[in-house]
């Protein structure tokens, strides 16, 4: 039973409030001071002033929000600033590279900053002092978990973004030629790379109305059964669409797994170099890279009426 | 019943055949039946089928475009399939329907190409062989 009726059994008493109100200043020292000593301050991460700036700000909505809401709930509108506020504070802690768990415990050792005041003020009311103690304690540990979760939730987020990033990254598609595209992948292939692979290959080769669509797995350090089979369903999916698909970067390492694995590509045209490949492509599509003679030694050529071979190979 | 509603249309020596929407199991079996029927009755040699405006396809629609190849090149017609969407590929490809034995190309353009080129190609073979009847003879 709460000693003072006036007030709910889980709100602070008033002389508590009034205690912190008037005694900020002095609070925030003691827990700067225990903050600077602890072992787990890093100088390197955190400025002093800076240190300063977001504890006077914490205490102080910290203070003002225990003064009007029951610290069981944490809801209301007087929390929703202190949130708003260890939100930022795990962000900006995140940022600074400080683990999840010195965060937490950043708001935790307000705790053993702030008892040693209301132990002075309810010297002579134990029981009183107990309930006090605890109600303090109850909302510290709330916020402190709180800022846990939400740095935890900050560093998802981010890499979340970050895989989605590389997705992106990870399948782009070139036009090397009329139509003729190369899709080089780089890196391991999992279900989901590979099926966004595909879709964007497809999806390209409708749009350049590519006749060679080439693939090429030189960045790919290794193939399984699996990845095995997403290659072979592109290049399936590819032949459906009409055009046809070249798989090049297929090293000695890659050859030997696929033949210990037992997958059979006959069908699928693979070559050992992307260039091999371009190559290919060329020849498939029946179009040819000649070398030009320079215009200095044509020039002469024609002049003298000579050297006939190389005239000619310039125009075959 | 509704009235049947894929165009069969003969152009030169093609007989194009242009799904215009995704198509019901009963439309796709009369649709064999009437390819065959006018391959039979114009005598065309290559079949074009265009499936570009078609989004979704299930294992029956698949089976029955590898069957209708089949058919056709019983019937001695070459068949190319064309304007198979990205989504579709994919289906079919996960459904293990490669429509192994059907040529594709990605438009109508390419796929007459094709058409004309396996034409070429197919009398070049007659020829050949009756050359060498001929000096057999």
């Amino acid at each position: 039973m709460p000693p003072d009726n006036q007030t709910p059994a889980n709100t602070p008493d008033p002389r508590t409030i009034q205690l912190l109100t008037e005694r900020e200043n002095e609070i925030l020292e003691a827990w700067i001071e225990n903050r600077l000593q602890s072992s787990d301050f890093r100088e390197t991460l955190i400025s002093g002033e800076e240190l300063r700036s977001d504890s006077q700000t914490f205490l102080r909505a910290f203070i003002t929000a225990i003064a009007n809401s029951n610290v069981e709930e944490m809801r209301g509108k007087e929390f929703n600033a202190i949130r708003r506020l260890l939100l930022e504070i795990s962000e900006a802690r995140a940022a600074q590279a400080f683990s999840p768990s010195e965060t937490a415990f950043y708001v935790f050792s307000l705790k053993e900053s702030l008892l040693p005041f209301l132990r002075d003020e309810y010297k002579n009311d134990p029981e009183l002092l107990v309930d006090e103690v605890n109600k303090v304690s109850k909302a510290l540990d709330k916020l402190g978990s709180f800022i846990f979760v939400s740095t935890i939730k900050n560093r998802e987020r981010v890499i979340r973004q970050q895989q989605q990033d590389m997705l992106e990254l990870s399948t782009p598609v070139v036009q090397i030629w009329d139509r003729i595209i190369c899709l080089p992948l780089i890196g391991t292939l999992d279900s989901r790379r590979t099926q966004l692979m595909m879709e964007r290959l497809l999806e390209r080769i409708v749009k350049t109305r590519a006749e060679i669509a080439i693939l090429d797995i030189t960045g790919v350090p290794t193939v399984d059964t699996q990845v095995a089979n997403y290659l072979i369903k592109t290049v399936t999916a590819v032949r459906l669409l009409g055009s046809t698909c070249i798989i090049t970067g297929v090293g000695p390492a890659i050859a030997q797994t696929i033949v210990h694995l037992g997958i059979d590509l006959t069908g699928i045209i693979t070559r050992n170099q992307l260039s091999d490949g371009i190559r290919l492509a060329f020849e498939l599509t029946r179009q040819r890279v000649i070398q030009l003679n320079s215009h200095a030694e044509s020039d002469a050529s024609a002049e003298k009426g000579e050297n006939d071979e190389r005239v000619q190979s310039a125009h075959p | 019943m509704n009235a049947f509603k894929v165009p069969i249309l003969k152009v030169g020596d093609v007989l194009i055949v242009s799904i215009q929407s995704d198509i019901d199991d009963r439309t796709v079996i009369e649709m064999q039946q009437r390819v065959l029927e006018q391959i039979e009755r114009t005598g065309a040699r290559s079949l074009l089928i265009d499936i570009s405006l078609l989004e979704m396809v299930d294992s029956f629609t698949g089976r029955m475009l590898s069957d209708i190849a089949a058919m056709a090149s019983i019937m001695d017609s070459e068949t190319v399939v064309v304007g198979i969407q990205p989504a579709v590929a994919i289906t079919l490809v996960e459904l293990g329907l490669e429509l192994k034995g059907v040529s594709t190309a990605l438009d109508v353009d390419d796929g007459l190409r094709i058409l004309k080129e396996r034409m070429r190609e197919r009398q070049r073979r007659h020829l050949y062989s009756a050359k060498e009847n001929a000096a057999a003879g």
